[in-house]
């Protein structure tokens, strides 16, 4: 673990009108990290996510982004967006686009890399998810599973410094789970810097460095999966975590 | 027989004509209409608060006034505050002010069925709002907006015809002069209205082929899949 | 001062077509819409005879320009029967306007689901009861969107019957016009009026679709 966080938040808050969603949140992750964010829905994980990026404004509170605060009032938001990646529980594919061109228009686009360089890349980032004998066709032919790795190389293809994943298997159908959360792990045995809003306690339990529990707007208890699993600090993290363990049938192995 | 041929020889000459300015004015109606509705949707849909006030206010005064009434204060009454139009050119910027106002409620619909994930996966890649507008949302829209277009530009044939009662020498014009000079209205306009259908058919079956063209699989129905 | 009363004269003057106006379109939709389900039925439940003629009628009618059909109609009409413009003109408006509703109800049948008859059949019901107590009630009230849609339409197609001197709001604001030679406040006047007369006729309708809109 370094000393230097890559992603720091300090007293996060956002209302919805008259409902504060996120009390007072402070969180660091650092580099290379995969934190899980688990808690029950609608406590504001996927909204802390999308202020991560600026995709939704905090109403108080400080984000950095590798010593740089991105809450500052005159920011780039855009230039800071190519390095952060997010993984959408829709997809949000282009529809008017192939595979292929889904991965490619960022980099064109945004990055303004040359449509050879592009390509290649583009190319590359789909062969790193399993699909580049897919890279012609269009998101509609696409099954879920496949269309959330695409979106995976997607988000892979601006070099991301971290990447963000809000819920990315919970519009799935079971059978298509596996082959987007073997897509994560192998992310995060190559040393990305992942922030994962999921219910997957066996992916949490196997490949986070760190689960943080959420409820109600404040994080309740945060630490290594061991710790949350075995030995929670708060009745209320065990009771989740018993519920939710029960509810996606993973086992739970007894004693240590 | 003879008649008949000779009846057809006065006429057509002259309702041939009058079909050219009829194509004429359909065309740059269309083309026109495009030019102001698009941005008109737009600014509905992304802009501040005056310019979507601008763009409301426009789409609300064309889609509310009949287009007849609309022509004849554009060539009759702006002369009153020095502005004066010729009758084709009156007939071109009312046909197309008209025209922008209701394909803008199309490309409104249309640019909100592509659905806000697009916009919200193109910002998180970093985009700006306009690339965003560009190269995502803008080419899903026009896609979904394509079969209420071409029923607008099918139509558009129809609507033109209006212009005559300023006196522009379109196929009913025409078929007004020729009415008055050989005293048979009803058979002109019968042969006029037959000329109408036949324009109509053709003009189907072209859009029906570009649709066909431009078909991409998942853009063809206007419902948000997930 | 004089401008204010040149003003109120040209209103007063104008909105004395309003009720012309008004007659026109309500006769005319009246008149489509008892036509237009007539043909939408031949066209849905009627044999093949039946069914072409109403299609054939819609596609006809549907190509031609509301200002050529109300022209031949009108010439059509006049050469059989003596009716005055007024109603001449509202019954070739209610003609065209046939040919569009008929396809709008067209459509609200089919989208009425198919178990409905199957369902009405099943509980001894003629095919003509099964249409008249089940189908119809719905396709009605599917309808009433696309309806209120073609209602503006033909409100804003009626000043088009003024081209056979009816006396409607537009042949008054010609009128006035030739008589006062200030065009701009004559015809700015009548727009204004239409767009007032579409915008209570959008809100009115707004508030029966809401009202009677079927939940499906």
């Amino acid at each position: 673990m370094s000393d230097r966080p890559i992603i720091r938040i300090e007293d996060l808050h956002k209302s919805y009108q008259i409902h504060e969603i996120i009390k007072g949140i402070s969180l660091e992750v650092d580099e290379k990290e995969v934190v899980v964010i688990i808690g029950p829905s609608g406590t504001g994980k996927s909204t802390l996510l999308r202020c991560i990026n600026l995709l939704t404004h905090p109403d108080k509170g400080h984000i950095w982004l590798e010593e740089e605060e991105i809450t500052a009032p005159h920011v780039n938001i855009d230039k800071i967006r190519q390095r952060i990646g997010m993984v959408f529980q829709d997809f949000n594919l282009f529809n008017h686009l192939t595979a292929l061109d889904n991965v490619m228009i960022g980099m064109t686009k945004v990055l303004k890399m040359h449509p050879k360089e592009a390509r290649e890349k583009a190319l590359w980032e789909l062969e790193r998810v399993g699909l580049s004998d897919r890279a012609d066709h269009y998101p509609a032919q696409l099954s879920g599973g496949q269309k959330q790795r695409v979106a995976i190389a997607r988000a892979l293809g601006m070099n991301p410094h971290v990447m963000l994943f809000d819920e990315p298997t919970s519009a799935l159908d079971p059978e298509l789970i596996g082959e987007v959360l073997s897509v994560m792990q192998k992310l995060a045995q190559e040393g990305m810097t992942m922030l994962v809003v999921s219910h997957e306690m066996g992916f949490a339990r196997e490949v986070s460095d760190r689960i943080v529990f959420m409820e109600n707007g404040v994080i309740v208890e945060q630490g290594p999966p061991r710790q949350l699993f075995y030995n929670p600090k708060f009745e209320r993290t065990r009771e989740f975590l018993w519920k939710i363990t029960e509810l996606y049938g993973k086992e739970d192995e007894a004693g240590g | 027989m003879d008649a008949l041929t000779t009846f057809f020889e006065r006429i057509i000459p002259d309702l041939m004509q009058g079909l050219l300015v009829t194509l004429q004015l359909t065309l740059v109606a269309l083309a026109l209409g495009v030019a102001m509705g698009l941005p008109a949707a737009l600014a509905k849909v992304y802009g501040g608060r005056w310019l979507r006030w601008f763009a409301v206010v426009y789409i609300e005064l064309f889609r509310g006034t009949p287009l007849v009434v609309q022509l004849f204060v554009v060539y009759y009454g702006l002369p009153d505050l020095g502005i004066t139009f010729s009758r084709m050119a009156a007939a071109f910027i009312t046909l197309g002010l008209n025209s922008g106002a209701y394909q803008a409620e199309y490309f409104r619909g249309a640019i909100q069925a592509v659905g806000s994930g697009q916009m919200t996966a193109a910002r998180a890649l970093g985009m700006t709002q306009w690339q965003a507008i560009r190269y995502i949302v803008l080419p899903q829209a026009l896609k979904l907006a394509l079969p209420a277009w071409s029923n607008e530009a099918v139509s558009m044939i129809k609507y033109t015809a209006v212009v005559f009662l300023i006196a522009v020498p379109d196929l009913m014009g025409q078929a007004k002069i020729l009415g008055g000079r050989y005293f048979n209205y009803i058979e002109i306009y019968l042969v006029v209205a037959v000329i109408y259908i036949i324009l109509v058919y053709i003009a189907t079956r072209l859009v029906r082929w570009i649709e066909d063209k431009l078909r991409t699989p998942g853009l063809e129905m206007e419902v948000e899949r997930h | 001062m004089n401008f204010l009363e040149d003003l109120a004269f040209l209103f007063s003057y104008l909105l004395q077509g309003l009720g012309v106006t008004i007659g026109v379109t309500i006769i005319a939709l009246s008149f489509g819409f008892l036509l237009g389900i007539g043909l939408a039925l031949m066209r849905v439940y009627g044999g093949r005879l039946a069914a072409g003629i109403a299609m054939l009628y819609s596609t006809v009618i549907r190509a031609l320009p509301v200002v050529l059909v109300i022209f031949i109609l009108y010439f059509g009409i006049s050469r059989v029967i003596d009716l005055s413009p007024f109603l001449s003109g509202a019954f070739a408006l209610g003609f065209a306007s046939t040919a569009y509703q008929s396809e709008i109800f067209r459509g609200a049948i089919q989208s009425v689901p198919p178990g409905q008859m199957t369902a009405a059949r099943a509980i001894g019901m003629s095919r003509w009861k099964a249409i008249r107590y089940v189908i119809l009630p719905q396709a009605i009230r599917l309808a009433i969107p696309p309806w209120s849609n073609e209602a503006a339409i033909v409100l804003k197609d009626s000043s088009l019957v003024y081209v056979i001197g009816v006396p409607e709001i537009l042949r008054r604001a010609e009128y006035v016009s030739a008589r006062t030679l200030e065009p701009f406040l004559a015809f700015g006047a009548a727009a204004l009026i239409y767009f007032f007369l579409t915008f209570l006729t959008n809100r009115g309708l707004d508030y029966m679709e809401r009202r009677y809109k079927l939940q499906m």
